[in-house]
């Protein structure tokens, strides 16, 4: 039904409606899913959404990985502070992000979005946000759809694995989606969403995908934080009327042509990036011989 | 373009670290054990390339293990699968080998089974939980499991193949794709099928009764999820 963010603004217009109106139609269209199927799907994965992003919060010793443990909870207490440079909505935002991310590593559930390594973006993105403004659960639930719409075009017309086009494939990705999804989530227009997504995907644009030993830990835990930062970062410069010079169908080209001609060795190999530091190395050594 | 629904960006739902490494793993195992068909008491898996390099990592061992044992991707349950296959006094060999020109992320399984046969199966998992099934037994064979499908061996006479198709049809499973491999001629050969629609028992009970058929093994579970 649409192939390209020109054409999915092009059907908002048509009908005049948002994303995530379209996508509703889609899915009924070709999948021949009805609104109510969607919605109810939607929701099992925003109730494990939630959970991931609380989970490690709550319980940190529960949730670690071999490298990766503890940060969620760190980083909410910092939050409850009070005092810090980012606000307590971001730093909230963050500390969500890293317990999915925990969650992820410690071998609990999370819902892909789009890659399990870069999943606690957003869910971190539409939970803190629709907290902010006080969102009701329909308007979540339309958000997370919004975001698939993104996430369906970086797909079709790029990539969303690390492997394929490094990291900015993946939390770049997540953090496009989030982006949208928060400016729908605040009544934004569908331009301003995409314009939050082609922001979002430049910021990151050229990140490598380098995981010490080859492990969705690190640096991935603390890219999923970041990533949530550059999702409402980008969300709150379109929503105040800042355009992304190059428009969103050209931006996801350009992280697919990135993507191709970054080497090999930052493309999810752990041969290049921080993966072949001494320290990761020593860490490598330690979890494979250990057990 | 080929069209993407929204449960596949925001999805899957599975336990983590890794979708190739993690659910993809736990699929392979739960598909190698609908293939094999009957209850086991020991079984072996061998580790091929970056599964060998890295399966501690990522629980992949945990992760076909509990695919073994019937468990689907989003079961909480994955974490503990080596712990629950020892109460249920399932022996489990875990080794590292090179299986030669695999997919880098292949696992062997071999099913030592109460009936006192074995029966190896050969799998991959290529990416974002999608897996390859590439040898059963001595069989070279490729398929998905993302459809309904059964797998015949039977004796190569003429007209087998036709019957077994009559009987499909006549039970309106409509037959996606069709793949005939042979051992040797007038020998055992294999079929695999691939169907639109979940196979039922009743249909593979009625196959079971054409002459020359070997074995059937009906694998409806990736389709399911
Ligand atoms: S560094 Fe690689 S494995 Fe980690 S989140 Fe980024 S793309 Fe995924």
């Amino acid at each position: 039904m649409f192939n390209t963010g020109k054409e999915l603004l092009e059907l908002t217009k048509q009908f005049n409606c948002n994303i995530s109106d379209i996508l509703i139609k889609k899915e009924f269209e070709v999948f021949e899913l009805s609104e109510e199927e969607v919605l109810n799907k939607t929701r099992v994965i925003y109730e494990i959404m939630k959970t991931s992003a609380q989970s490690a919060i709550s319980n940190p010793d529960l949730y670690k990985g071999h490298i990766i443990g503890g940060d969620a909870k760190k980083m909410s207490i910092y939050a409850s502070k009070g005092n810090s440079y980012c606000g307590e909505t971001l730093n909230l935002a963050m500390a969500r992000a890293f317990s999915t991310s925990e969650v992820n590593a410690s071998m609990g559930l999370i819902c892909a979005a789009p890659t399990a390594g870069a999943s606690g973006i957003l869910p971190a993105a539409i939970i803190t946000g629709s907290e902010k403004i006080d969102a009701d659960e329909n308007s979540i639930l339309r958000a997370l759809l919004t975001s698939a719409a993104i996430g369906e075009l970086i797909t079709k017309n790029a990539t969303v694995s690390g492997a394929e086009g490094g990291c900015q494939a993946e939390t770049g990705t997540a953090a496009a989606m989030a982006a949208a999804a928060l400016v729908e989530l605040k009544g934004g227009t569908p331009e301003e969403a995409l314009n939050a997504s082609s922001i979002a995907l430049k910021n990151v644009l050229g990140l490598v995908c380098d995981p010490i030993a080859g492990l969705v830990e690190s640096p991935c835990a603390k890219r999923n934080a970041a990533g949530v930062a550059n999702a409402m970062v980008s969300a709150d410069m379109s929503l105040a009327g800042v355009k992304s010079i190059i428009p969103f169908d050209e931006m996801v080209e350009t992280m697919l042509r990135v993507g191709r001609s970054l080497p090999f060795a930052l493309k999810e190999t752990a041969l290049g990036g921080i993966a072949i530091t001494p320290t990761a190395k020593k860490l490598e050594k330690k979890i494979f011989l250990k057990e | 373009m080929t069209n993407i629904s929204f449960t596949e960006v925001l999805g899957p739902i599975m336990i983590g670290p890794s979708s190739s490494h993690t659910a993809g793993a736990v699929k392979l195992g739960l598909i190698a054990n609908k293939i094999n068909n009957t209850s086991f008491n020991k079984v072996d898996i061998i580790l091929h390339g970056s599964f060998a390099k890295t399966y501690r990592g990522h629980g992949t061992d945990r992760a076909i293990i509990a695919g073994l044992m019937g468990m689907k991707p989003h079961d909480i349950r994955i974490k503990n699968s080596i712990e629950l296959a020892k109460e249920q006094n399932l022996i489990i060999n875990i080794s590292e080998d090179d299986l030669g020109y695999y997919h880098p992320n292949t696992a062997k399984i071999i099913f030592y089974n109460n009936d006192s046969t074995v029966h190896t199966v050969i799998g991959s998992s290529i990416g974002g939980g999608s897996i390859i099934i590439s040898e059963i037994d001595a069989f070279k064979i490729s398929f998905t499991g993302e459809y309904p499908t059964l797998i015949i061996n039977h004796l190569d006479r003429k007209g087998i193949i036709s019957e077994i198709t009559t009987t499909l049809a006549k039970n309106n499973i409509n037959v996606a794709s069709m793949n005939v491999t042979r051992l040797q001629k007038n020998k055992e050969a294999s079929i695999l099928i691939e169907s639109d629609s979940i196979i039922p028992k009743s249909v593979s009970e009625e196959l079971k009764k054409i002459d020359d058929i070997i074995s059937i093994r009906v694998i409806n579970i990736g389709a399911e999820l």
